[in-house]
């Protein structure tokens, strides 16, 4: 029953946190909210018995990734938000709530046909959480591990490139600054159609 | 306590650790290297690809399941990993000039390009649902960056968010397909779960089918199937004309390598009844694809409605769901992969200094100008419809074949009729090539390196619509593991 109530807690906070996020026009409200949500994940995954990864995702997230964020607004120092809505947003949120409704309909249905797999509560009881973490982590999931890292260097680089290390502007004449006329040709085209 | 020993053979993932070092390299290299003489990082890579493609053919034959059933080495990857390598290969050699035309010639492209074929050789091989959805990230990761790679061009930017954006929420989608596969049978391995699902007699479980729907659409996105194609042209266009290649030719063959593993071995295609769903949206994309196709003035836009037609028709091989079907699909992708690539480097080799060379109206007159290119597009164009002798229509005549045997006639009358229909649009180039005037102050950007990629395309494209066999036997063996 506790678990019940502290699970509807957690869950209710982390949706409301995310809620705030999206809707906020302030962005350092709508970064602290996304703390919130963070914050009341990690409580999820207590009630889970998932220690680690609660406190995973309180350094990572709470701690790195949001602080991360905050030094990007303070660097950046955007202009509050205007809200407006987007010409297409009836279908959007028509889609939105398709989707909503699958997603709750699919949790509500969906029958677990498997059993259990092979991490059960005596198992981890018996060689601790950590250690059965990292035992998968280095024996059947090292190949994910490997390539997530990859993918971790492939994103690192790419913000590197188009964050615009060393691509010159176009010279003048000579240089292919036509820009505006191929913009122009493309207008005519979709005129013609 | 004794230590656990993971289950490593490094074998299997040689040629993509060769790779993986070369990338590696590069871009360490890459600060070194002054700004004009980039072009010697392509050298390195291509390199690289190809001690990579030597120890690929070392491996044939061999059959190895490793890192804990993540990962397989078989006939069936080796022939896509040999094939990612040729792509990536030709697409290095053509962007060479390109990128410098373009003044993107850092060291980094290549570096990418590396990385993303490396994603694409895992694809193949990946015989768990989670190296799947990795190798696809890596894979894609590569590609979104790419994409945007003109910075200073809008239309590069905005593709590469496009790319970015639909990418990403396809991958939420398959992600979360993979989710429900996981909640249902508890395993992320394919075999296991087809093991489980035969066991249990599951056949039509809720979470099975939201499973299929998510994954298709996901899928489709990747395939960039009708209606999940909106984003392609778009995208197309705005690349840098090499990456367009890639994308058009490299990430559909692996989406397709890694849809077989993932709907024959996991869903086991041929007992269940999903083929209406399927057959729903080929017929959808080839037609859809091969009329929009009809009123395009980009030729890079016309290219991508033409890929997104052909994702339609190599569909027709997984409706199938038949051995014949499965080899269709793999004989029809080479074909398509060096027609395409094929058709790119033209475009490519009209883009100059003062010219995008992307309009079709670019193409006026050039073959009067210079005939052997008028006859080299024909090739392309013929194959691209599926005339013999070219590759394109070996690749047709499997995939109709394989319809055909397994009772899905009208499927093979609307692709016979979707072909008919493609003629008039990739004819249409041709006449504008050949009857013409030329225009005034058309520079080709020929280099000896564009010229191999040119080359080696219009060959093949030839050479394997004339002397099948060995493709044709190669895919036969490949397709051996989904008996």
């Amino acid at each position: 029953m506790t678990a019940q109530l502290l699970f509807f807690y957690f869950g209710g906070m982390a949706v409301a946190g995310a809620v705030v996020a999206v809707f906020t026009p302030n962005l350092v409200y709508s970064a602290l909210s996304l703390l919130m949500t963070f914050i009341h994940i990690a409580g999820i995954y207590i009630l889970l018995n998932a220690e680690f990864i609660a406190a995973v995702q309180i350094i990572v997230y709470a701690g790195a990734i949001l602080v991360t964020y905050v030094f990007v607004l303070m660097l950046f120092n955007p202009e509050q938000e205007k809200r407006y809505f987007h010409k297409q947003y009836k279908i959007g949120a028509f889609l939105g709530a398709v989707v909503l409704f699958l997603m709750v309909f699919a949790g509500f249905k969906t029958e677990i046909l498997s059993k259990g797999g092979p991490f059960t509560v005596e198992y981890v009881e018996e060689i601790g959480h950590t250690r059965a973490i990292g035992n998968a982590l280095f024996t059947d999931f090292i190949f994910p591990f490997e390539i997530a890292s990859f993918i971790l260097l492939v994103a690192m680089f790419g913000a590197i490139i188009l964050a615009g290390r060393g691509i010159k502007k176009p010279k003048g004449p000579g240089g292919r600054v036509d820009l505006s006329s191929r913009r122009k040709a493309k207008e005519a085209i979709v005129g013609e159609r | 306590m004794t230590p656990i020993m993971p289950d490593i053979q490094l074998i299997a993932i040689f040629p993509e650790s060769i790779l993986a070092i070369f990338a590696c390299a590069l871009f360490v290299m890459d600060p070194f290297i002054a700004r004009d003489k980039k072009e010697q990082l392509g050298y390195f890579s291509l390199a690289g690809l190809c001690v990579s493609g030597v120890s690929t053919l070392f491996l044939w034959g061999k059959s190895i399941s490793t890192f804990s059933g993540m990962i397989a080495l078989d006939n069936y990857a080796l022939f896509f990993k040999t094939l990612f390598l040729m792509i990536s290969a030709l697409i290095i050699l053509m962007s060479i000039r390109y990128i410098k035309i373009e003044r993107i010639n850092l060291g980094e492209y290549y570096g990418l390009i590396l990385f993303a074929t490396i994603g694409m050789m895992f694809m193949p091989s990946a015989t768990d649902l989670l190296s799947f959805y990795l190798s696809l990230e890596l894979m894609s990761m590569s590609l979104y960056v790419l994409a945007a790679f003109m910075r200073k061009d809008p239309k590069s930017i905005e593709g590469g968010i496009k790319y970015f954006l639909t990418g990403v929420f396809s991958s939420g989608l398959i992600l979360y397909g993979v989710a429900f596969l996981f909640g249902a049978t508890g395993t992320t391995n394919l075999g296991e779960i087809a093991a489980f699902l035969q066991e249990n007699g599951v056949t039509s479980s809720l979470s099975l089918i939201m499973a299929f729907v998510l994954l298709i659409t996901g899928f489709g996105f990747k395939i960039s199937a009708v209606p999940f194609h909106m984003w392609a042209p778009d995208v197309y266009e705005g690349s840098p004309t090499p990456v367009t290649a890639f994308l058009s030719a490299g990430s559909k063959a692996a989406a397709f390598s890694v849809m077989l593993r993932v709907f024959i071995n996991a869903f086991a295609l041929s007992s269940g009844n999903w083929w209406p769903v399927l057959w729903v949206i080929a017929v959808l994309t080839m037609t859809l694809g091969n009329l929009v196709a009809l009123v395009q003035t980009n030729m890079k836009r016309l290219l991508a409605y033409s890929s997104i037609a052909h994702a339609g028709y190599l569909m027709i091989g997984l409706i199938t769901a038949s051995q014949i079907g499965y080899a269709a699909i793999l004989i029809y992708l080479v074909g398509y992969v060096f027609m395409t690539l094929g058709a790119f480097t033209l475009i490519i080799l009209l883009c100059s200094a003062n010219m995008k060379g992307d309009q079709i109206s670019d193409f006026k007159g050039l073959a009067r100008t210079n005939p052997m290119l008028g006859l080299v597009f024909i090739i392309f164009a013929l194959s691209l419809i599926g005339i013999p002798p070219s590759a394109g229509f070996v690749g047709k005549l499997y995939l109709f074949n394989s319809a055909i045997q397994g009772g899905f006639y009208w499927l093979a009358i609307i692709g016979i009729l979707n072909s008919v229909v493609s003629l008039y649009y990739y004819f249409r180039v041709v006449q504008v090539m050949y009857m013409d005037e030329p225009n005034a102050g058309t520079v080709l950007s020929f280099s000896p390196t564009l010229k191999v990629a040119l080359g080696i395309t219009a060959f093949l494209t030839l050479f394997l619509g004339l002397y099948p066999e060995p493709i044709i036997k190669a895919a036969i063996d490949s397709v051996q593991i989904f008996l």
